[in-house]
């Protein structure tokens, strides 16, 4: 698994991609958190496009972004979601409580 | 049999190793996928609950074939039995969150239920055995 971030002017991008599974969650859970907390960017956005395959804890994880960022009323959103992460979130039915697009684009246009 | 250490690491080789088994067995790639993320859940309840992520413990995963009959017809399908040596678990907690509450926490068993036809938690002297069945589709069997 690997996390990598972006930042231009309020918006902060998160690229996630490999495995997320309960080895490295925390880890993603962490880094998420301590960004939204520091950056107070306005706007958070997780590419989720690379990622092969996501359990619960790494859910769990994007859902604590997701309030954490409503705790500091900025937007927490997910874009080019890959098979398996739509998968997961459909079944979560978490699907319809993020802010979710197809690219990067249609996110940063929004 | 595949046996293991509780220590995280491992499971993403468990993984594959079971998204291949499921593949030869000929479940369709979806299912291929749910029983993958189902074993993957049930062995972080493993390392979480049971062992309380120590990561030097015993995991022992035993593959069978199943098979039942359903109306008048023969099922085939795939036992997996996931054994581990923590304290007792005490069955009732066996239940998922009710989705429509928003929280991170409480989806592990959702996915373990939604992905497969049979879960059954028994003790047996100083182990805990998760059994879990998925059966394929009638006449779709390469078993």
């Amino acid at each position: 698994m690997n996390i990598s971030t972006r930042r231009n002017d309020k918006t902060t991008i998160f690229d996630l991609s490999g495995d997320i599974d309960f080895a490295n969650s925390p880890h993603v859970r962490d880094s998420v958190l301590l960004e939204i907390r520091e950056s107070r960017a306005s706007r958070v956005m997780v590419n989720l496009s690379q990622v092969r395959y996501i359990d619960s804890s790494g859910v769990a994880s994007l859902v604590e972004g997701l309030k954490a960022s409503r705790d500091l009323g900025s937007r927490f959103i997910l874009f080019g979601l890959s098979m398996a992460a739509r998968e997961v979130l459909q079944l979560s039915r978490l699907i319809k409580v993020f802010e979710v697009y197809d690219t990067e684009e249609q996110a940063m246009a929004s | 049999m595949l046996a293991l250490y509780s220590n995280p690491k491992w499971l993403s080789v468990a993984r594959a190793a079971v998204e291949r088994l499921a593949e030869v067995l000929g479940f369709p790639v979806e299912q291929c996928r749910s029983i993958t993320r189902a074993v993957d859940e049930a062995l972080t309840n493993i390392v979480r609950h049971s062992y309380s992520n120590r990561l030097d413990q015993p995991i022992a995963m035993h593959f069978r074939r199943a098979q039942r009959r359903r109306d008048g017809q023969v099922q085939k399908g795939l036992e997996i039995l996931l054994c581990d040596r923590g304290p007792p678990v005490d069955p009732s907690k066996f239940q998922g969150r009710p989705l429509e509450e928003i929280r991170a926490g409480g989806l592990g068993l959702h996915f373990i239920q939604q992905a497969m036809d049979t879960l059954e938690f028994t003790r047996k002297g100083p182990m805990n055995r998760l059994r879990l069945v998925k059966y394929l589709a009638q006449g779709s069997s390469v078993l």
